[in-house]
């Protein structure tokens, strides 16, 4: 079943679904770089402190960490091109040590950079139309999506158009750059939630009223951190013509009265927990009656104009069914098991979205080499259009695959050990950096990903034990979101050493919730027979084909906290 | 009163500054130019505003621009404080004194914001920046040059920020 040659595009088209910027973008993004190498210059002559340097380097992605510099380069809504992802190869092999992190919000990190090669890296970015800009410091974060946009059965309006808008209106607005604290707006265009919304300061669900026109129901206030909320709905309709004048309401609100005498509490989210939501929206509200509507005005005219410099994928006129798939199915059981978890339902019919697992049991999740990330660009090339995505699961996406290449697509993975059928399941653990590099944490993640991989790295068990989320964050800062794992894993000191406190529930879909703590805080190498234990309660008294977070949610935490202190004894 | 520091136009060019500074608890003076706290102000009014020769008014970050705003006919110039180059708020400040309230006098931005800030004040409606000490004009002017062309509108004239350049690729 050789239907790669065949499918590949020509280079004119390879570029489907990116946003191409153009000569005016293209400017900006290069004067950006030369004002930081300036700035960068500046601070290795001494002219600027460390304490000065520091917004402006964050401004530009460039964090200190324990060992050394790390940058984190901005996916805008996880998408890329084969080409872009090619240069991150490139950076990974010449500037760091062969291999790129992927996060959860879907953007790229550099953990080994040196201060005075961090403008050329961003020289290079910028060739390829890729930046830095606002991946950190206290203003608008690069904008998340659905790593399904645009391709997804279930979707009822694409929202990357919206999160382009997004990030054009926030890059470098004047009076937004130095908010009480970071900012991070998700959007989703699905019922089912794949972003998360309800965690995030501004969280967007863009629907269709009944008319068909698409608008956005807005939830604030969300976050996970020492203090996680669940967001608070404070607009039920927005229509697309008012959405950046009540971002501008929002923001407003925010940099006026958001808190800025306790880093802890300078989120919005403690902003609207202290005002009370409603009262909050209300004060969004006067703001947004304040701005003039023609100035804020978001014409269906920009719309269209945004919308038309992203690629359409040329899609083939396709049978919803593929006889040459369902024979592979039906034929290889390991290429059903992989598509049974490693893959997602397109809206076109004849193709369907594939999941390349960053997660190879044992290894460290999001981590990737450049021989990995230069083979995923050659592959989203052959098969799905040139244009892929990172998921903030950690994982790449090729969202338009023809089922009919599925196969042969699927062997390829091999090779380069990206094949891992774990997706959702119990492996494809989501970790942050953790103690190996980050100075904030208390423990390490990664370790403790790899123990658990490992435990339950057989993939019969696994496929049986079903979709499972687990998610550990190094310290209560919760970039790996433990609080909305199905497992949560927090990092903790306890006297001085490396601990981990385990909660059980936590969603992140449309029904957000956050973990139940299931017991005191235990050791690094008890973590994986804590989850034995776990699994063995669930497997108890799962009905038949019940997911974990439904037997959880319906038996509740008690028989877990059992078998937790039984385990203790 | 405090003594001149240099001041700096939108362009990043040294203008000479007639306005002193009022400290919270100096006497007022017998005339202006003169920069008054806004509690001050607020306390005195009719005083203050009795003075000839100019009033300003200096409005922290952490202050209500709203107390200000039936005296802006009164004014002539609102000085914004920035306490550290962190803190924010004074560009908000800024924008609504534009944009919400229509003032077109000169706003100077005062404390510690840094050079890389100056394009943000600029595109907000800055009118002038006081240095800090010892603070060089030619960092400020540098990032401008850096930073490319400026639109030179008043900021209420200006659209958003990209969404300027939208607007403009749909002329073109």
């Amino acid at each position: 079943m050789d239907t790669a040659t065949q499918i590949r595009t020509p280079s004119a088209a390879a570029e489907a679904g990116i946003y191409h910027y153009d000569a005016l973008d293209h400017a900006f993004i290069t004067r950006r770089v030369e004002a930081f190498r300036e700035q960068v210059q500046r601070r290795l002559s001494g002219a600027l402190s460390e304490d000065e340097f520091k917004p402006l380097r964050l401004m530009n992605g460039l964090y200190l960490q324990l060992h050394a510099y790390m940058l984190r380069v901005a996916i805008p809504y996880g998408v890329l091109s084969a080409i872009q992802m090619r240069k991150l190869a490139h950076v990974a092999r010449k500037y760091d040590r062969d291999y790129g992190h992927f996060t959860t919000r879907q953007n790229i990190q550099f953990n080994w950079i040196k201060l005075e090669q961090a403008p050329d890296i961003l020289a290079e970015l910028a060739e390829v139309d890729i930046h830095a800009i606002q991946t950190s410091g206290n203003c608008i974060r690069n904008v998340s999506t659905d790593q399904f946009a645009g391709a997804a059965a279930d979707e009822l309006v694409d929202p990357r158009v919206y999160a382009e808008i997004l990030r054009q209106w926030s890059t470098d607005h004047p009076e937004f750059l130095f908010l009480p604290r970071k900012f991070k707006i998700a959007i989703i265009g699905s019922p089912q939630d794949r972003a998360a919304i309800k965690l995030h300061d501004i969280g967007i669900l863009t629907k269709r009223n009944a008319a068909g026109e698409p608008g956005f129901t807005i939830y604030v206030g969300g976050g996970l951190g020492r203090t996680p909320v669940i967001g608070s709905k404070i607009r039920d309709w927005l229509p697309v013509g008012d959405l950046l004048r009540y971002m501008e309401a929002v923001l407003r609100v925010y940099n006026a009265a958001g808190r800025r005498d306790n880093i802890y509490k300078a989120r919005i989210k403690i902003l609207v927990r202290e005002t009370g939501a409603e009262r909050f929206a209300e004060l969004v509200e006067q703001e947004f009656a304040n701005l003039s509507g023609d100035r804020f005005h978001l014409p269906a005219e920009v719309v269209a104009a945004i919308q038309s410099r992203f690629g359409a994928p040329d899609f083939a006129d396709l049978p919803a069914v593929s006889p040459a798939y369902q024979k592979a199915l039906a034929e290889n059981a390991d290429f059903a098991r992989w598509v049974s978890t490693n893959t997602h339902p397109h809206r076109v019919p004849g193709y369907i979205s594939a999941v390349i697992s960053l997660k190879p049991i044992g290894g460290i999740p999001g981590d990737a080499t450049s021989a990995q990330i230069d083979r995923i660009a050659d592959l989203a090339e052959q098969y799905s259009f040139g244009e892929l995505r990172i998921a903030h699961e950690q994982n790449v996406v090729l969202a338009h695959v023809r089922q009919d290449a599925l196969f042969s697509l699927w062997r390829e993975l091999e090779a380069p050990g990206i094949a891992t059928p774990n997706v959702g399941l119990i492996t494809d653990i989501i970790a942050c950096p953790g103690l190996d590099y980050c100075d904030l944490a208390n423990a390490r993640s990664i370790p403790i990903a790899q123990s658990i991989s490992e435990r339950f790295g057989d993939l019969d068990r696994q496929h049986d034990i079903g979709e499972l989320h687990v998610n550990i964050s190094g310290c209560i800062n919760a970039c790996a979101h433990h609080h909305v794992g199905h497992i949560g894993i927090l990092g903790v000191d306890k006297h001085g050493a490396e601990a981990y406190q385990i909660t059980l529930g936590g969603t992140a879909d449309e029904n957000a919730a956050l973990g139940q703590l299931l017991g005191a805080a235990v050791a690094a190498d008890e973590v994986p027979d804590v989850i034995e234990g776990v699994i063995r309660v669930y497997l108890a008294v799962r009905l038949p084909g019940e997911l974990f977070i439904d037997s959880f949610r319906r038996v509740g935490l008690a028989p877990f906290k059992q078998e937790f202190r039984d385990g203790q004894r | 009163m405090a003594n001149a520091k240099i001041v700096i136009d939108r362009a990043g060019a040294i203008v000479a500054n007639a306005w002193t500074t009022l400290a919270p608890d100096e006497e007022l003076p017998s005339a202006g130019p003169v920069i008054v706290p806004l509690a001050r102000l607020l306390a005195e009014t009719d005083a203050v505003l009795a003075l000839p020769g100019g009033i300003g008014v200096l409005i922290g970050s952490d202050e209500h621009l709203e107390q200000i705003v039936p005296l802006l006919p009164n004014l002539a110039l609102v000085a914004v404080g920035f306490p550290k180059f962190r803190d924010g708020r004074g560009f908000t400040h800024i924008r609504a004194l534009r944009d919400q309230y229509g003032w077109a006098g000169e706003i100077r931005a005062v404390g510690d914001a840094l050079p890389d800030q100056f394009l943000s004040l600029v595109r907000l409606g800055v009118s002038s920046v006081e240095l800090g000490e010892g603070e060089d004009p030619a960092s400020w002017s540098g990032v401008l040059a850096l930073r490319g062309g400026l639109d030179s509108r008043p900021a209420a004239e200006q659209p958003l920020p990209l969404l300027r350049r939208l607007a403009a690729r749909f002329a073109a």
